[in-house]
């Protein structure tokens, strides 16, 4: 296998006494996609926001394991949260604009993190803008509300708005499944152009998504990771009975 | 008729009858006010201190308690409002759901149910205490505390009403709770924000009981923060207290001065708030 960019050794989450994640290992390779799969409920979104450590935020929430991101170890104390997420660029599930202009949502990030130079911030701007495919469409209006924006031109400005702090990593929590088929489309076909740059994680329920985006599956059930590898091996002949019921849609 | 259907024109009946005594009550109000006030209320009113005659005034205007309930008012406002945001920054964003900001809404509840005779009586002992006259500066701070709870609550409900995703979008760029609270909670909260200043502003230019013992009254327009000074709603007090006919019309002008302020400020605000809150997520 690849390098890995993300290794997750025995990790363990709790909310209060339910155990969400249980004893999960696994390595995420460098600069391709990883799809986490699963029916709801499985645990997908908390493998997935224990890695910018957004999991910290949800209240009586018990963390055990290991998480190393270029072989660091996020979870170590010494560790400053804000640059573990500065690292971890995210795509939620539904695009959230901050309230603010369409400029200054992708200067937002740039912006907390010490660039203060405005044609600096011009050239991020643009330049994030350009690679989440959004730049022509509101180069001359990027003082207007980003909430005028469509749904899937507002995640796009979401894209662009993580792509601004310079991320390794793009975590996606089912990205599309707010938009409609053209916009999330064009989201996939972004993920697809950006996996040369960026190591992507993404959460989805939608099988055939995996399908055409994913490199490497990881398939999660009641917490537990069952099965995990290239993708081509886990679709044609997976190994576990869970997993091959799974995709072939006896239970979602 | 069956009788869900009745039921339904019945309960139809009543909410319409409620909604009529509402509106109907706060039309019979302004009516009245007007009707009485509008014959009495002159430029000379307006533009002038009280000069002589009765007491308070059959010559003369009423600047005084206009411009002394404008600082008073403002001044108080501006007061709650520099301790109001944080408390209700600190009640929803860091402590939660913890013990303190339990106790502290508990707290402000009560605070807001308390009448505002207390609060002036209570001002007034404090400035006793200190040996302080009755001032803008004494009016000011009563007011604050009388309006501050006001203030602090109806920011706290806005407060709560912001998505932990919009707070989430703020975390997963590497944004402090700071910098997420001051850059992004708060502008997403202007408008009730705002709301909850102007709410402020009303109770606190309207209210009477605060301000008789600790601002005082007087004739002047005030010159220092320890001054007395004159507020409308003690103006409409004493006009109405009088036992001549001639200035108790001229309370009612004194309201109408008083109606014609508030809702100018909620008219200027309303349309203030949509400017200033153009890049708020609906």
């Amino acid at each position: 296998m690849l390098k890995p960019h993300i290794s997750v050794q025995n990790l363990n989450v709790l909310y209060g006494d339910h155990q969400a994640l249980k004893d999960v290992t696994v390595d995420i390779p460098e600069k391709q996609i990883t799809a986490i799969i699963g029916p709801s409920g499985c645990g997908k979104t908390t493998l997935l926001k224990s890695f910018n450590r957004l999991i910290d935020l949800v209240e009586g929430v018990k963390i055990s394991g290991t998480i190393l991101v270029g072989g660091v170890n996020i979870y170590s104390v010494d560790v400053d949260v804000t640059e573990v997420r500065k690292r971890m660029g995210l795509l939620a599930q539904k695009p959230c604009p901050l309230p603010m202009s369409i400029y200054d949502n992708v200067a937002y990030g740039p912006k907390i993190h010490g660039i203060k130079k405005r044609e600096e911030l011009d050239q991020i701007v643009q330049h994030c803008l350009h690679s989440a495919g959004l730049w022509e469409e509101v180069k001359d209006r990027l003082k207007a509300p980003a909430s005028r924006l469509s749904l899937g031109q507002q995640q796009r400005l979401c894209l662009a708005r993580a792509l601004a702090v310079e991320p390794q990593v793009l975590l996606c929590d089912e990205a599309t499944s707010a938009l409609d088929p053209v916009s999330a489309q064009r989201v996939e076909k972004l993920l697809l152009s950006l996996k040369g740059d960026y190591t992507v994680v993404m959460v989805t329920h939608v099988l055939r998504q995996a399908r055409r985006l994913a490199d490497y599956i990881i398939f999660l059930y009641m917490g537990e990771l069952v099965e995990y590898g290239p993708a081509e091996k886990i679709f044609k002949n997976p190994k576990n009975s869970r997993t091959q019921a799974y995709i072939k849609g006896v239970f979602s | 008729m069956d009788r869900r259907k009745l039921e339904e024109a019945i309960f139809k009946g009543l909410m319409f009858c409620s909604i009529f005594l509402v509106v109907g009550s706060l039309l019979t109000i302004i009516g009245v006010v007007l009707i009485k006030g509008l014959p009495a209320l002159s430029i000379q009113m307006l533009t002038q201190i009280p000069q002589g005659g009765y007491y308070l005034g059959k010559e003369g205007g009423i600047l005084n308690a206009i411009v002394g309930s404008l600082y008073l008012a403002g001044g108080a406002t501006a007061l709650a409002f520099v301790i109001s945001l944080p408390v209700a920054l600190y009640i929803e964003e860091y402590a939660g759901r913890s013990k303190l900001a339990d106790f502290a809404r508990l707290s402000l509840d009560v605070l807001w149910s308390v009448p505002s005779i207390v609060f002036g009586a209570f001002g007034f002992a404090i400035m006793t205490f200190l040996g302080m006259r009755a001032s803008l500066l004494g009016g000011i701070v009563t007011v604050a505390l009388l309006i501050l709870p006001i203030m602090v609550r109806a920011m706290d409900e806005v407060v709560r009403m912001i998505s932990f995703e919009l707070k989430e979008s703020s975390y997963a760029l590497g944004a402090t709770k700071f910098e997420t609270v001051v850059k992004v909670v708060v502008r997403q909260a202007l408008p009730g924000i705002l709301t909850a200043v102007l709410l402020a502003f009303g109770r606190g230019i309207g209210d009477a009981a605060s301000v008789l013992f600790t601002a005082g009254y007087t004739d002047r327009i005030p010159s220092s923060l320890f001054d007395p000074v004159a507020t409308l709603p003690l103006a409409i007090l004493f006009q109405l207290g009088t036992p001549f006919p001639e200035v108790q019309n001229r309370a009612y002008a004194s309201a109408v001065v008083l109606t014609v302020i508030i809702l100018t400020l909620s008219i200027v605000s309303r349309l203030l708030t949509k400017k200033l809150t153009k890049y708020v997520v609906r």
